[in-house]
């Protein structure tokens, strides 16, 4: 499609604010719908728009296989990390207060930002190696 | 007590019943999936529809409110529906799979292929 | 750290997962993998002594206090299955690197170990939580896994073993997670604890009956009970053997963990089989399940399909134990679940042997292969006494149990069912032994066949020669059972 001069005029303007978008809802996850999985959706709809105008090869210069399921694996570790951490600060698993030694409500958002962080990652690379596994298919035969 | 009351759950019934049936009757492997999915989504209505109160609204902090809608039913559908997402990604890469295999994504053309082997 | 434990146990395979998935070099993944699954095992160890000594252990998630937040519970019943679960993972995933190198594909290997500890984490979840929602939680994510797992299989009929399982699988999970709404509607809690705590108290209503039958349908569809089974045969016989080897072994049987949890603990002994009749619904459809398939397992020629039907029929014998709502009885099946565990896993593993030097497990390309292979058909003769229940073998005691149980009930025809299906365990075994000892080795097909190398056989063997200690010296096993039962019962009631 990247003959077709509408899309691809229109798809170069509007990933980034696609993309901006994830953004603001992930960090606005507290205050309204939101967090981690939608962000991580929308962040992968943004790079999944961009293939389906500019075709796989370019996406795959743009964000390679091998650094989507990093970030699908990074997630987990840090979600997982956050956890471990807490326990070594001594408390529960998953325990925020204990994240920051003077505030337990800072605690409490440094520890949801952080694992919206795991969540919003994980997503993201999760569905985009989904979508070049299934868009991939046909040139793999 | 009166049948207009439970209208959600009403809806709930028949989404149930007719993502149940797609699931059951169809033979092709991908609308069987689609049957699926609209089995799960019935199952979300039915919780999200049970936290709502009356004269609540959504389970958001706000100063001007003083009731607000049960948040933890929301929260499970979030995880419910991500399970969703990753069971009907994982069966359609199975579909691809299938398709590739045996040429069809037909339920009784390929019991008929593995039947003839 | 110990008193971590709980939480460390679900955690340690989920770290380790994605460290496989980054990883790329297959080896690696696999040393990551055994050593996840052995410090799995060595918790597993200390919770049980723990839980023995102390009685069960609460963890609450994120320091939030029991029932608002998400609380693990380890009782007798749980460390029991815990260390089943780690066993058998402990096991087979040594057992994996020959195994799976053959069968998968080395380009795929490390996703695979990845896939499979999160099988075995979830496993491990569903058997630690004590939270309704966690439970549905962890169950899917074992559930996915395994359908990965099995699609991984050589054949291309492993790909629609594993749709179909999928399609029933998720119907049963979403079944499972309507009961769970409709619970958390009538009390507004989702704690397993505080449930059995305010169940009995509700005025009688329509909805509670209600959960109780989408809670059991769901839960016997994911433990292949007789009319919701279909999904297994093909999914144990084209999967990889390992993951066969592993999957046979620990997922029915945390699904009948699951069904115990929700209807001793939850619901309570009184509900669950005098109002609600579980006990009659239970025993005719695990006799017949014990009965055809036992009778199907018979006629089948490809010998891991046989072992599916076989266990099939194991899944009711334990179920019929269950069935009886007594100590007897309930310790048989709590006992049976951990025997043929072990049994069904040293079985698999024995095939994944054939598997691996001759690539076929067709009854009529194992002739001979008694006098080629003899320590690896040593190995499935020990597991095909034990699912027959000879003396000084794991089955023989989990069946003494079961007759006990049925005797002590009055119900002598189902006594003499049990003795009657075993011999039918007799035919299928003896339809094994007949092509592998007493046939004629077919040298055109296959010259260079020879034992099995030493990595495939030790796991093997170890599974092998458990089933004859836990056969010899029960104490440890039955006095785990025993305890487990006598804890359902008396929260139950």
């Amino acid at each position: 499609m990247e003959d077709n001069v509408i899309l691809r005029v229109a798809t170069k303007i509007l990933t980034p604010y696609i993309l901006l978008f994830a953004l603001y809802v992930q960090f606005h996850g507290d205050y309204g719908p939101g967090g981690g999985f939608q962000a991580g959706v929308i962040f992968a709809s943004g790079f999944v728009l961009y293939t389906l105008i500019y075709g796989l090869e370019t996406a795959r210069l743009v964000l390679p296989l091998r650094v989507a399921s990093l970030c699908g694996a990074l997630g987990v570790l840090i979600y997982a990390g956050v956890g471990i951490a807490t326990m070594i600060l001594g408390g529960e698993f998953l325990d925020y207060d204990y994240l920051n030694s003077h505030d337990a409500e800072h605690g409490q958002h440094l520890g949801i930002l952080l694992v919206e962080l795991g969540v919003l990652t994980t997503v993201f690379g999760v569905m985009v190696v989904i979508f070049y596994s299934f868009a991939g298919r046909r040139e793999a035969k | 007590m009166n049948a207009v009351g439970f209208l959600n759950y009403w809806f709930v019934v028949v989404l149930m019943m007719i993502g149940f049936y797609i699931l059951i009757a169809q033979g092709n492997l991908v609308k069987k999936i689609i049957g699926l999915n609209i089995f799960q989504t019935s199952v979300f209505i039915l919780y999200i529809s049970m936290g709502k109160i009356e004269g609540a609204t959504a389970p958001i902090l706000n100063s001007n409110w003083s009731v607000y809608s049960n948040p933890l039913p929301h929260v499970l559908i979030l995880t419910a529906i991500v399970v969703g997402v990753a069971t009907s990604a994982l069966g359609l890469s199975l579909v691809v799979r299938i398709h590739e295999a045996y040429g069809s994504v037909e339920e009784d053309q390929i019991n008929e292929m593995d039947r003839s082997v | 750290m110990m008193s971590h434990l709980p939480v460390l146990q679900v955690i340690v395979p989920l770290l380790a997962a994605p460290l496989c998935a980054l990883v790329r070099h297959g080896r690696t993944a696999w040393a990551i993998a055994v050593a996840s699954s052995w410090v799995s095992l060595w918790m597993a160890w200390k919770i049980f002594q723990l839980v023995q000594a102390d009685g069960a252990i609460s963890y609450n998630l994120g320091g939030w206090p029991a029932p608002i937040g998400i609380e693990y519970k380890i009782d007798a019943l749980s460390a029991f299955v815990l260390i089943i679960v780690t066993l058998v993972g402990a096991v087979v995933t040594p057992y994996a690197l020959k195994s799976v190198g053959r069968e998968v594909g080395t380009s795929r290997e490390a996703l695979f170990y990845a896939a499979f500890l999160l099988c075995l984490s979830g496993l491990l979840g569903i058997v630690v939580t004590g939270d309704m929602f966690n439970v549905f939680v962890f169950l899917e994510i074992s559930s996915l896994s395994a359908y990965a797992l099995i699609a991984l299989g050589r054949d291309r009929r492993a790909l629609t073993a594993s749709y179909q399982y999928l399609i029933m699988g998720s119907v049963g999970a979403t079944f499972i997670v309507i009961g769970i709404g409709m619970l958390y509607v009538m009390t507004g809690s989702l704690n397993m604890a505080d449930l059995a705590i305010l169940l009995p108290e509700l005025p009688s209503n329509r909805t509670i009956p209600v959960a109780f039958a989408f809670l059991s349908v769901g839960v016997c569809l994911k433990l292949a009970l007789f009319p919701l089974h279909m999904w297994l045969p093909n999914a144990y016989a084209y999967a990889p053997s390992a993951v066969t080897a592993f999957i046979a072994s620990t997922a029915t049987k945390v699904a009948i963990y699951m069904l115990l949890r929700f209807f001793f603990t939850v619901f309570g002994v009184h509900f669950s089989f005098s109002e609600m009749q579980l006990g009659i619904i239970l025993l005719p459809l695990s006799l017949i399940a014990i009965f055809s398939m036992s009778l199907v397992a018979i006629f089948q020629t490809n010998v891991k399909r046989m072992l599916a039907y076989s266990s099939l029929a194991q899944i009711g014998y334990i179920i019929l134990g269950i069935s009886f709502f007594s100590n007897t009885g309930l310790t048989a099946g709590i006992l049976h679940l951990f025997n043929h565990a072990i049994i069904k896993g040293s079985l698999f593993m024995a095939l994944g042997c054939v598997m691996y030097r001759l690539n076929s497990v067709e009854l009529e390309n194992m002739r001979g292969l008694g006098k080629k292979m003899p320590l690896t058909m040593g190995a499935f003769m020990v597991g095909g006494f034990s699912l027959i229940g000879v003396p000084f073998t794991a089955g023989f005691v989990s069946k003494w149990y079961l007759i006990q149980g049925a005797i002590e009930k009055g119900l002598w025809p189902v006594a003499l069912l049990i003795l009657m299906t075993s011999l039918m365990a007799v035919v299928y075994i003896w339809r094994v032994v007949e092509s592998v000892y007493f046939s004629e080795f077919d040298e055109s097909q296959n010259d260079d066949c020879t034992e099995a190398p030493l990595g495939l056989l030790l796991p093997t063997w170890a599974l092998a020669l458990l089933c004859l200690y836990f056969g010899i010296n029960a104490t440890l096993t039955t006095s785990g059972a025993s305890l487990a039962a006598a804890n359902l019962l008396r929260i139950g009631s």
